[in-house]
């Protein structure tokens, strides 16, 4: 019962934070230093992980490459393939829903147990518009940025890797990653990124504005934001995996 | 003017607040005082719309908040300045940016004129050249007084202050209380505060409303409390031995 609550205190919250904004000017200013918050200082992160996501794939696609029937661009191929459709956009995206997920749900946790959201309502300013629209814009609008040097970084990754143990060489990896390529992978692969950017900041600042209670509360909050974000991220990329590939 | 009419609050069995009624009248310094856990800061949270009341009417100048609706109470609430117990200043900001935020988002008012309200408020709680400090790097009572400033920026018709002496040391606490008191008469605002601190029910209580149980049960101003044979408010003003002590000396000496 208390999850259909959940549900439906969700939605009620979306409700709010998507009604017309007070001043617009305000919300462009705030939109912007979320995307520098939530976005730009999640580069390095990203650039790190996806560096190492695609060695390794290539790695161990050349490892199971046992059949001498198999070429050998199939390593570009699949490190472009997986990296693309999966590695880049989920993998990446449970990643930021840990880095920007706890981030957003402890800071609104913080302004809630401190007052500063009833500051904020005293004011007259629609708190729940004014918190989380911006960051959910910026996110929506920068995570794709971020998948697509993630997924760049990725086959970088595993050119690198491949090439430097010498189990492929540079022109079969360039033809394998050039092989095939259907361009609504891309499509796909960003348009899942736009959903869960939205699970990401939604869901973490659900649990952080309805905190209640002190600084232990708001880590509890900060723990419940990720561990939803993930189910949820999890959950929707599977629905649109179904809808859109098969 | 702000009227609380038969107020009612329950939080499931819990009820906090029982046929609650009360006037607060302008250019007063209204206290609110109480023991506890009586349900001070409840009353203060429906007044302001950040709880539903379950009965009864508030009314700001004959105006029933508890029935307006979201936009109508936002009108409403661009003439409220709170004070709230823990300042509840953006931690974010500057000194200068809390006080003009409200600025920003509800007036049409250059960076300028923004910039010389915020030096005005700033100076008149005394921190004149303050304006880029971050809150955590102020003190609790300079805290407070930003928070006054932040309340004030937009000249509110009406006050509220919870608990402003809470975490202060006895003098700052007079610096805070006498400021409320200046302000409230030099703009002839409504203001309630809430408070449980003896010292500013002495120093400011124009008017005084103790709430016991939930409910409004004695009226009166600073002077009429010490005076009092109210069994309830007599248990809570002279809570210690030392002003037992005091008051009946008092009365040994007729004074």
């Amino acid at each position: 019962m208390s999850y259909i609550n959940s549900i439906g205190k969700y939605f009620g919250m979306l409700r709010y934070v998507f009604s017309r904004p007070e001043r617009l000017k305000v919300y462009h200013t705030r939109t912007f230093n979320e995307i520098e918050i939530i976005g730009l200082n999640s580069i390095g992160i990203v650039a790190i992980l996806s560096v190492f996501i695609g060695a390794v794939i290539s790695m161990q696609t050349a490892a199971n490459m046992t059949s001498p029937l198999l070429p050998k661009y199939t390593i570009g191929y699949i490190t472009r393939s997986s990296t693309i459709l999966e590695f880049s956009p989920t993998i990446i995206s449970l990643i930021l829903a840990g880095k920007v997920g706890s981030n957003i749900a402890s800071e609104i946790g913080t302004m809630k147990v401190t007052e500063q959201i009833d500051a904020l309502e005293i004011m007259g300013v629609n708190s729940l518009s004014f918190l989380i629209l911006p960051k959910t814009i910026a996110a929506m609008f920068f995570f794709p940025f971020l998948i697509i040097f993630s997924m760049g970084l990725s086959l970088v990754g595993g050119y690198v890797a491949v090439t430097a143990t010498g189990l492929s060489s540079h022109e079969e990896y360039v033809f394998g990653i050039r092989s095939f390529f259907l361009v609504s992978d891309i499509t796909y692969a960003l348009f899942k990124t736009v959903c869960f950017a939205f699970i990401i900041v939604t869901v973490s600042s659900f649990f952080g504005y309805y905190t209640k209670g002190g600084a232990l509360d708001v880590g509890k909050s900060s723990t419940q934001a990720v561990v939803w974000s993930s189910i949820c991220i999890l959950l929707m990329n599977f629905i649109l995996t179904q809808l859109i590939l098969l | 003017m702000i009227e609380v009419r038969n107020v009612h609050k329950s939080f499931g069995d819990l009820h906090v607040l029982k046929d609650f009624s009360a006037t607060f009248e302008p250019g007063r310094v209204n206290l609110i005082i109480g023991q506890s856990g009586s349900g001070k800061s409840v009353l203060t949270k429906c007044i302001v719309g950040l709880m539903e009341i379950d009965q009864g009417e508030i009314l700001f100048d004959g105006n029933d908040f508890s029935k307006m609706n979201r936009h109508e109470r936002k009108e409403i609430r661009k003439e409220i300045g709170m004070l709230f117990q823990g300042s509840a200043l953006f931690d974010s900001l500057t000194v200068e940016e809390n006080i003009m935020f409200p600025l920003t988002m509800f007036t049409r008012m250059s960076k300028k004129e923004m910039l010389d309200r915020a030096n005005f408020c700033l100076e008149r709680v005394n921190l004149e050249g303050r304006n880029k400090l971050y809150p955590a790097e102020c003190s609790g009572g300079m805290q407070k007084r930003i928070a006054i400033a932040r309340a004030i920026a937009m000249n509110p018709k009406y006050l509220f202050c919870d608990e402003p002496n809470s975490g202060l040391d006895p003098s700052t606490s007079i610096v805070i209380d006498n400021l409320i008191k200046e302000i409230t008469y030099e703009y002839n605002m409504t203001t309630i505060v809430i408070t449980h601190d003896m010292n500013s029910v002495i120093e400011i209580g124009d008017s005084i409303v103790f709430i016991y149980e939930g409910q409004s049960w004695w009226y009166g101003d600073k002077k009429e409390i010490i005076q009092t044979d109210n069994p309830e408010i007599n248990d809570f003003v002279y809570a210690s031995q030392f002003m037992k002590n005091l008051k009946n000396k008092l009365k040994t000496e007729g004074i």
